[in-house]
This record gives structure tokens, C-alpha cells and sequence, in this order.
């Protein structure tokens, strides 16, 4: 199968990584990775903050440029639930018929990565090793937005030496929240300051999650602290071999 | 120009500003932590009790759906079945013109004294502050209530008004204003002490108030919901009682109410069955009130039913369950919301019914985690209107700026153009990789300039790593 990368905007400059790790999951497993190198950014930022009329020209971009691609896979439950949610939203706010149609055309072949992996491909066991303890964060977008259910969880359990260790409370918000990170930085830190602690509790060394951008928040706190935990992407972790 | 006062705290801060010194108090970070999860873990129980919870749900949207489609039929059909029953029906455009209507009522009795049942609607128009202008003293006869009147504070959550205290400081407050140096703080002797003195108005006072949380309008039958029998007390004991009830507390007939009463307990405080549930029909002779009133409120209502996205605001049947599953609200209680309204029902409906202009950090006061959807029981996409009421946060302040200077609209529209053309992206990518180097050490940023400064006050940022995914792959892509 063809499968064409969105990187999203976010990972494409802070976090590359994490997009060589889906490049090289989705090729171990025989398929053949895409990258669209006309896409820039799906909007989520300046949609959810508000900046809609500035949002509209990203969405519609987005729309042509991956409109013809079977399977379109992110390494953003985020960016997903943008796509495949407010997209929907934004076409009907706008009352933008023919974006409407594309998008419910788009929608259901827009994949997050460990949803494509599990319930698309069929596959648990990816193969990798990774002999660390880790927990797992089920951020928002991929729990409540785009239900990827335990997807996740059954990846990582079938990685050979790795310890996993569940996460406490593990479904409530980090705080992060994209801009209001910024604008209510007191109580997204004040409910950071919970979900740390139950990191910590875990004794884990690296706390893994389906969204960089929740982890670029967890990250940030736990390096403030040096508290000797790391975070990483799933697709990291599966990437990972002997 | 609409009268926020009457729904808004007022000189309220904004919501970070309030909430920044709610964080701050740690008795209320820990009673607010206690009360929410006690109360979420309760609700979920009862829910998963029960098969048929997301077709209840579907039921109680399209019922609600149903009402705001024919609103202005359903209301004329209820203020006929109420009038035939003996009952009389007013028309109340806003909080002032409501508060009018309940004075002179009052004051046609000549009664000095009124006993309230809880009721949001009420404290939405200020019900309490217009009666003593006009020199009549409103009692608050639900305990929660009451000790938020006792206090001389507001309310901070819709159900448990005083979810911010904890029993030593009710003992205190009690042992103050009922005179009771000898009480404890046993919640037994507390409740107690509360009922001795609601006892003697329930038994000398000749009218009351109350909101409503359902209306029927095939009977004329309205309803109201509670735990402690004393609103109860309310609606059967004096002889005049007048209701306030938002227009959108309709259902169009008798079975609707077979569904509301099954999402309503166990949404709000967790119950399989709501303990007093009182429905009355005009009057009847020698039963109950002999004269019925219903003041029937607009308030800004009419403008939310206006907006296509925003309407399902008025499917709220003030459960309170997302207000108990919110991590904002869990951390900063509801003061910090300014308005009678708090949580993530406040954050959309305080906005709507005052303008935008009066309330433009509530929809902000959101991280967008959904739990707010996820409980909700007639299905209010929360989230999505908090980001359509964004969308026209932005859209009021870019047609009338309030300062010559905004750096998040330059920032948001500069990105904007960058994000439109490939090109320009990966030049805003570059100037990033060569811009950040001054704050960078040792791969992270620890103190950012301008707004990523608020970022790193609290978090440290990773620096931007020399090589961009899209260059490692045309690398990648030339090598082979």
C-alpha cells in the first residue's frame, strides 16, 4: 500500500525523529511511505485559537494537496482530529459546500499512526525492542477526539524487554491544550504539576504518548526538574530494535 | 448593547487573572480536588450501570433538538395549559423586566419575607439584590445555598453552591450567624442546625420563589428537582408561589420528562433516582399555592437559539456533570469564572448570553480535552462551540481593535502566511533554526523571548533541531 506521510508542521521542525520512526515502521512493514512535500500546516492552531478566516486557506490547502492518497497516516492524534473532525466544522461554519464534500471524501483515509498500524493493518507486534520501563499518557485528541481505544497500549505491551508500567489517572488532560498553554500558562501548569507526579510515581524512565505536542509539554516540565525522565513518541519506541 | 451585570459577577477579572489567584489557595485547590473526583467517580459508576446510556443521551439531544426547533408553538401550548389550570404566565424579556414582574407580585401580598428554592434562573437576574432594593428579604432554603447567603459570597458551582468549603469552615460560619458557640463540625449536627432555623420560615412564610427545570406544555405541568425536601417545603407550604424559568426548559410532553429523569440524577450528583421531584398544575383548591405564577425568561436566550453552532448551549439541563469532570474547573473552582454560570457550561454560555465583548477570556478557559463532551447528557459539543466563540472573540477584535498594538494577531497572521506556500514555510523554518540560537543551551531553551516566555517561565522548550524531517527526507531521497 501506498501510504502518504502527514507530518504535521510541529514534527517536521521540532520533532523529526518521530517522523524517520514512522517512515521506518510503515517500510518494515511493507508498505511504501509518501511524503508530500507541498504540505505545510493543517491549521489546527489558528482554527482552535480562533483565527479562523486565517485558518481557512490552510484547511483547503490541506484538502488538495492530500485528496488523492489512499491512506494518509500522522504521528499527531491532534492533527488528525483536526482533519477528520473540525474540517467537517470548519466547511459548515463557512458554509463551503464543496469543501464539505472533500472533505467527507478525505476523512476516513486520514489515519493516526498507531490506529493505521493496529486496526487498518491488522499488526501488534511491529517487531521492535526496547529494554526500558515505560508508561503511557492517552492524550485528549486520541482518546475523547479520534478514539484510537487501546491501539496504543496493545503496541506497546507487544514490545520485546520493554517494562511498561500503567499511568494513574492517565486520562486526564496534561494542561497542554495548544495556546492555552500561553494564555492560562497558571492552570495548564497547575494541572501539569498533577500529571507529573503521577509520572514520577511510576518510576518509568520514559513517558510515551500519540502527540508530540502533549509530550513537548510533559518534557518540558520534567526536564525543568531534571527529573531523569525523557519522553518519546510511540513511533519511536517501535522503531526501536536490537 | 446587552446588560452583562445580571449574569456576570461584576468587576469580575478575567478568567487567567481570576483563576491565577484562585491556584494559589490551597484549602480550595484541596477541597475542590476532593469534592470533583469524589463526585466523577460517583456519576461513572451509575452510568455504567446502565446499557441503554448513549440512546438516552440521543433521546435527550433530539428532544431538546425538537424544543428549540418549535419554541415559539411550545411555549404558547404551555402558557394555554397553564392559564386553564388556574395559573398565570408573564413574559420577562430580560433580568430586569423579570425582576419587576416577581416585585410587584410580591409586593401585591404584601409580604416582607419570601422563601426561595434554589434556583440558578433567579440568581442569574439577581433576584435576591432587586427584592431587598424593594425591601423584601429572599431566604435561601437549600443548605448549600444558604450558606453561600449566610456568608455573604457567591456561588461557585451550580449544584453544590458551596463546593469551595469544607465542614470546619460551615461550622464556623454557622457558629457565627446562628449563634451556636457549642456546634461541631459533624455534617449531621451541621444539617441540623440548618434545619431548626429553615423550619421556622417554612412554617410563617406565605410565599416563595423557584426556578423550574422542566415545563411540560401538553399539561401545563412544571417541575422542579431536588435532594432535600425543602424546596419541596417551598412549593407546598406557602400560599402564593411564583417560578422563573428560562425559555429553553421546555419539553414538549408528559413521556419526554421519563427520559430526562433518568440522564438528570445520575448525571449530577450520581444518583439512580432523583429523591424530590416535585410536578404541579396550576392550582387546586385547598392543596398547595392558590395563586401560581410563571415568569417565562428570555435574557440573551433568543440570540443563542439565533446561531446555528451555539444553540445546543440551550440543551443544558444544568447537571453539572461537566463542570465536575473538568480539570480547569477542578483547580481553579468557580469563582474564577465571574459568572453564575461556571465550568464549561459557564465558558459558553456566559459569553453568549452577555456578547462576547463582556466575557472574552471564558472561552479560552478551556484545553480542549473533551471530557466536557464525553459526560455530557443530551450531547452539548462543548468544545466545538468553545472554538466557534473564539472564532468570533477574534473576529469582534479584528473589526474594533482595542489597542493599536495586538502581537498575537500579527503573529497568528504572519504564521498564517507562512503556512500558505511551501517556500515561505521552509524559510520560516530556517529563520527559526538561525533566530533561537541565542536563548539555546544545551538543547533546550530555558528562557524564551516574548510569548514563548510565558511557555518558559513554567517549561522549558526543545530547541529546533538543525535538521528538519522534510530535509532528512531529500537527503534521503538523493541518496538512493
Amino acid at each position: 500500500m501506498q501510504v502518504a506521510l502527514f507530518i504535521t508542521c510541529f514534527n517536521d521542525t521540532l520533532f523529526p525523529d518521530t517522523g524517520k520512526a514512522v517512515v521506518k515502521v510503515v517500510e518494515q512493514l511493507g508498505h511504501q511511505v509518501i511524503f508530500p512535500e507541498e504540505q505545510t500546516c493543517c491549521g489546527q492552531m489558528h482554527f482552535n485559537t480562533g483565527y479562523q478566516v486565517e485558518a481557512m486557506p490552510l484547511i483547503r490547502r490541506f484538502v488538495e494537496i492530500f485528496s488523492q492518497y489512499e491512506a494518509i497516516v500522522s504521528p499527531s492524534a491532534s492533527c488528525v482530529g483536526m482533519v477528520r473532525e473540525m474540517y467537517r466544522f470548519a466547511a459548515e461554519v463557512h458554509q463551503d459546500v464543496k469543501l464539505a464534500d472533500e472533505v467527507a471524501l478525505l476523512a476516513g483515509r486520514v489515519y493516526e499512526f498507531s490506529e493505521f498500524i493496529v486496526n487498518r493493518l491488522g499488526v501488534q507486534d511491529v517487531g521492535a525492542y526496547y529494554p526500558h520501563r515505560v508508561t503511557y499518557h492517552p492524550t485528549c485528541h486520541s482518546l475523547r477526539g479520534i478514539h484510537v481505544g487501546d491501539a496504543p497500549e496493545q503496541l506497546l505491551r507487544a514490545v520485546r524487554g520493554i517494562d511498561y508500567v500503567p499511568l494513574t489517572q492517565s486520562t486526564e488532560c496534561c494542561g497542554f491544550g495548544g495556546t492555552f498553554a500561553v494564555k492560562n500558562a497558571d492552570t495548564s501548569m497547575a494541572m501539569l504539576g498533577d500529571k507529573i507526579r503521577h509520572i514520577l510515581d511510576t518510576r518509568a524512565e520514559v513517558c510515551v504518548a500519540a502527540d508530540n505536542s502533549c509530550l513537548m509539554h510533559i518534557g518540558g516540565a520534567l526536564h525543568r526538574q531534571r527529573s531523569g525522565v525523557r519522553i518519546a513518541h510511540l513511533a519511536e519506541i517501535l522503531a526501536a530494535q536490537e | 448593547m446587552k446588560k452583562p451585570e445580571s449574569v456576570i459577577i461584576a468587576l469580575a477579572p478575567r478568567f487567567e487573572v481570576g483563576a491565577k489567584s484562585a491556584l494559589q489557595n490551597t484549602q480550595l485547590r484541596r477541597n475542590m480536588g476532593k469534592a470533583t473526583q469524589t463526585i466523577r467517580a460517583k456519576r461513572a459508576a451509575v452510568v455504567e450501570e446502565l446499557s441503554d446510556w448513549e440512546s438516552l443521551r440521543v433521546a435527550g439531544q433530539h428532544i431538546k433538538d425538537e424544543v428549540l426547533q418549535h419554541l415559539d408553538t411550545y411555549l404558547v401550548q404551555l402558557e394555554d395549559a397553564i392559564t386553564q389550570a388556574g395559573g398565570h404566565v408573564h413574559w420577562a424579556k430580560d433580568a430586569h423586566e423579570a425582576n419587576e414582574i416577581v416585585t410587584r407580585l410580591i409586593q401585591a401580598t404584601g409580604a416582607k419575607e419570601i422563601i426561595k428554592v434554589k434556583s440558578l434562573t433567579t440568581d442569574e437576574i439577581r433576584l435576591n439584590e432587586a427584592l431587598e432594593l424593594a425591601g423584601i428579604t429572599a431566604i435561601e432554603t437549600d443548605l448549600a445555598e444558604l450558606i453561600i447567603q449566610l456568608a455573604h459570597e457567591k456561588s461557585s458551582h451550580i449544584l453544590v453552591p458551596a463546593i469551595h468549603k469544607n465542614r470546619s469552615e460551615i461550622r464556623a460560619l454557622f457558629q457565627k450567624s446562628m449563634n451556636l458557640p457549642e456546634l461541631t463540625d459533624e455534617p449531621k449536627e451541621l444539617a441540623a442546625a440548618a434545619r431548626q432555623y429553615l423550619r421556622e420560615k417554612f412554617m410563617t412564610v406565605r410565599v416563595a420563589t423557584s426556578g423550574a427545570n422542566f415545563a411540560i406544555a401538553e399539561t401545563g405541568s412544571v417541575c422542579v428537582v431536588e435532594s432535600e425536601g425543602n424546596g419541596r417545603m417551598c412549593l407546598t407550604m406557602p400560599d402564593v408561589l411564583i417560578s422563573v424559568m428560562g425559555i429553553e426548559k421546555i419539553l414538549p410532553r408528559w413521556q419526554d420528562l421519563g427520559v430526562f429523569m433518568q440522564l438528570l440524577p445520575r448525571s449530577s450528583t450520581g444518583e439512580r433516582m432523583n429523591p424530590y421531584t416535585s410536578i404541579w398544575t396550576g392550582v387546586h383548591a385547598d392543596d398547595g399555592p392558590q395563586e401560581f405564577h410563571l415568569v417565562l425568561l428570555d435574557n440573551g436566550r433568543s440570540d443563542v437559539l439565533a446561531d446555528s453552532v451555539g444553540r445546543q448551549t440551550l440543551h443544558c439541563i444544568r447537571c453539572s456533570a461537566c463542570i465536575n469532570v473538568c480539570p480547569v474547573y477542578e483547580r481553579t473552582g468557580g469563582h474564577a469564572y465571574g459568572s453564575v454560570y461556571p465550568g464549561p457550561i459557564g465558558a459558553i454560555l456566559t459569553p453568549q448570553l452577555v456578547g462576547m465583548a463582556h466575557a472574552d477570556s471564558l472561552p479560552y478557559a478551556s484545553s480542549l480535552c473533551g471530557a466536557c463532551y464525553d459526560v455530557c447528557p443530551v450531547r452539548i459539543n462543548i468544545p466545538e462551540v468553545l472554538v466557534h466563540l473564539r472564532g468570533k472573540v477574534v473576529a469582534e477584535k479584528q473589526a474594533q481593535p482595542k489597542s493599536w498594538f495586538d502581537g498575537e494577531n500579527i503573529g497568528m497572521k504572519a504564521m498564517a502566511t507562512a503556512f500558505g506556500h511551501r517556500s515561505t514555510y521552509e524559510f520560516a523554518q530556517r529563520a527559526g533554526q538561525l533566530a533561537q540560537w541565542p536563548f539555546v543551551h544545551e538543547g533546550y531553551i530555558e528562557h524564551g523571548p516574548g510569548p514563548l516566555g510565558k511557555w518558559t517561565a513554567m517549561r522549558d522548550f526543545p530547541a529546533i533541531p538543525p535538521q528538519s524531517f522534510r530535509d532528512w527526507w531529500r537527503e534521503r531521497q538523493r541518496d538512493e
